[in-house]
């Protein structure tokens, strides 16, 4: 085949990955261990620690092999399993304690920095299973280290499990409290969903879901420096030329998931399953979604227009993506972690971004209020109405929202959580004092809503 | 998946005296034939892109890029070396 790649072109693919940050975020592993249930919990935890590290031995080493050979970095290397409640049933909160200790050796074991499905789907309601492993999360996180978890409190089919939301508000409290030493690091690994999704490559929210395969590989893309750049590059034209320009750009950056995906599917033995069309951020200065709203012409994000834009936004790199890779799925909506981006960051720290905006960017496509940090006397029962709120919107949006949200202990507004790395640091935001405890104190199931009643 | 046996080398940084050479050495040495070569000035960069044949590379591709990476570091450039696919991935529908 004759090489008919520009100089221009191979140039454009340099300058996104060195100089605009375009990386691979995620190459996430899915694994079914709905086989290792044995009658004794250790047995089924060493089984489960057995088949992770039979399957994703060669995880790291396949993903730092495309990396090199196409010289694209693929930041991290992940694992999800079958949610944990599925397969706990008749254990202890202690023995269930164990059995995530299982999985963070297992992590360890084959090289990954976090593996997530200590999970509970609960939409509707407690099994004997998933009420134990709820329990047991705050534990959990607090003596692992790369353990995820993450409970679906709700639906759009089935209405909203109230007394899990109500429950899970204490959770988080209590999460916060046993990593106190941490700012309340456990709670950055603990995603509350409505309308979780099964192929999720994304942390703290990833799971293997019913329905998946015994094993799959699921892509998480980035790239928000190089859309940024495009923003900036086109300080003057219109919106629906603008949005054709970012589309242009999606499209690459999905390709470049696209090819992983198929490689690392195919040297792994593994089927390829979805590539997940969100803008993940890190906290690196040019790696920022806030960035690019901001070159959209918005003086801070958070500021009039930051929905709009923001909708703009993504709807465009969703029509890109969707036409570079064959099977999109996960997540796919605007990430936008408070702490894990400096654009936001830093609007949180001026004021101009508040938990209300946030709340009203999840209605359009951000899929929740993500690593957002608030008083550590914030009382369980307002955690617990934020997530409600959320899962309302995810409700009657037929869409996924999420609250991964840190009451960071002893600390107040104007004070700060830091947990470095990739979670990186946020500025402690304002909650609304006005109690909600009357109304979280009904508990009980929000119905399913008329958009349900599609058939 | 069988990925391509083509690879792209660019070469980024201030013009200098013997970049072919030196280069081209490195290919030599490991026997990786030289298909095409252009050099232009873009972006205010000097840029070289090869395109090269790694089938018969005595060296292992993760070898490869670490030597012609310290070849450039001895004469101040950035050397890189991709398999081709991943340009015709994103460029190429």
């Amino acid at each position: 085949m004759p090489f008919n790649i520009s100089n221009e072109e191979i140039l454009e693919t340099w300058r996104m990955v060195e100089v605009e940050k375009l990386d691979i975020r995620t190459i996430t592993m899915g694994i079914n261990i709905l086989d290792c249930r044995t009658d004794d919990a250790d047995k089924t935890g060493r089984a489960i620690y057995d088949k992770i590290c039979l399957w994703a031995r060669d995880l790291v080493k396949v993903g730092e092999g495309i990396e090199r050979d196409f010289g694209i970095p693929i930041i991290n290397k992940r694992i999800s399993v079958t949610p944990i409640a599925m397969l706990v049933d008749g254990f202890t909160k202690e023995q269930i304690i164990r059995v995530g200790q299982c999985l963070d050796q297992a992590a360890r074991e084959v090289g990954v920095n976090f593996l997530g499905g200590f999970t509970a789907l609960v939409h509707k309601g407690y099994t004997r299973g998933a009420w134990e492993l709820i329990q047991a999360i705050p534990e959990t996180l607090a003596a692992t280290q790369h353990v995820c978890s993450s409970v679906n409190v709700g639906t759009t089919k089935a209405g909203i499990n109230m007394d899990a939301v109500y429950d899970m508000g204490q959770i988080i409290k209590k999460t916060a409290a046993l990593t106190a030493d941490k700012d309340g690091l456990g709670c950055a690994k603990l995603v509350v969903f409505c309308n979780a999704v099964n192929d999720n490559p994304f942390m703290a929210g990833a799971f293997h879901g019913p329905g998946e395969p015994e094993s799959v590989l699921n892509i998480g893309i980035s790239g928000p420096g190089v859309v940024s750049n495009v923003v900036k590059n086109n300080p003057d034209c219109e919106l629906g030329e603008l949005a054709n320009r970012i589309k242009n750009t999606a499209f690459k950056i999905t390709r470049s998931g696209e090819l992983v995906g198929r490689v690392a599917s195919s040297r792994l033995g593994v089927p390829f399953g979805i590539v997940d069309l969100s803008l993940a951020p890190t906290p690196a200065v040019g790696d920022s979604v806030a960035e690019i709203l901001e070159a959209m012409g918005l003086e801070q994000v958070g500021t009039h227009g930051t929905t709009a834009a923001l909708a703009l936004l993504n709807d465009a790199v969703k029509k890109g993506g969707a036409m570079a890779s064959s099977y999109v799925g996960g997540l796919s909506g605007a990430f936008i972690p408070v702490s894990e981006d400096a654009g936001m960051i830093a609007a949180a720290e001026a004021g101009a971004l508040t938990l209300d905006k946030l709340e009203a960017m999840t209605c359009v496509c951000s899929v929740g209020l993500d690593m957002i940090a608030v008083p550590g006397d914030t009382p369980a029962e307002t955690l617990s109405a934020i997530i409600a709120d959320e899962a309302a919107i995810g409700m009657i949006n037929r869409k996924t929202t999420a609250v991964r949200i840190i009451p960071a202990p002893g600390k107040k507004v104007g004070d700060y959580v830091e947990f470095g790395g990739l979670l990186g640091r946020a500025p402690i935001m304002p909650v609304n004092p006005n109690h909600s405890t009357l109304f979280i104190k009904r508990k009980g199931r929000i119905p399913a809503p008329l958009q349900a009643l599609n058939n | 998946m069988e990925i391509s046996k083509r690879a792209i080398i660019t070469v980024l940084g201030n013009d200098r005296v013997g970049i072919i050479y030196g280069i081209s050495g490195v290919l030599a040495q490991n026997n990786v034939n030289i298909l095409d070569i252009s050099q232009t000035i873009l972006q205010e960069f000097f840029t070289m892109v090869m395109v090269v044949d790694v089938s018969q590379s005595l060296a292992e591709f993760a070898q490869l890029k670490e030597q012609l990476a310290l070849k450039g570091k001895e004469m101040g450039l950035q050397v890189n070396i991709q398999h081709e696919d991943i340009f015709r991935y994103m460029h190429r529908i």
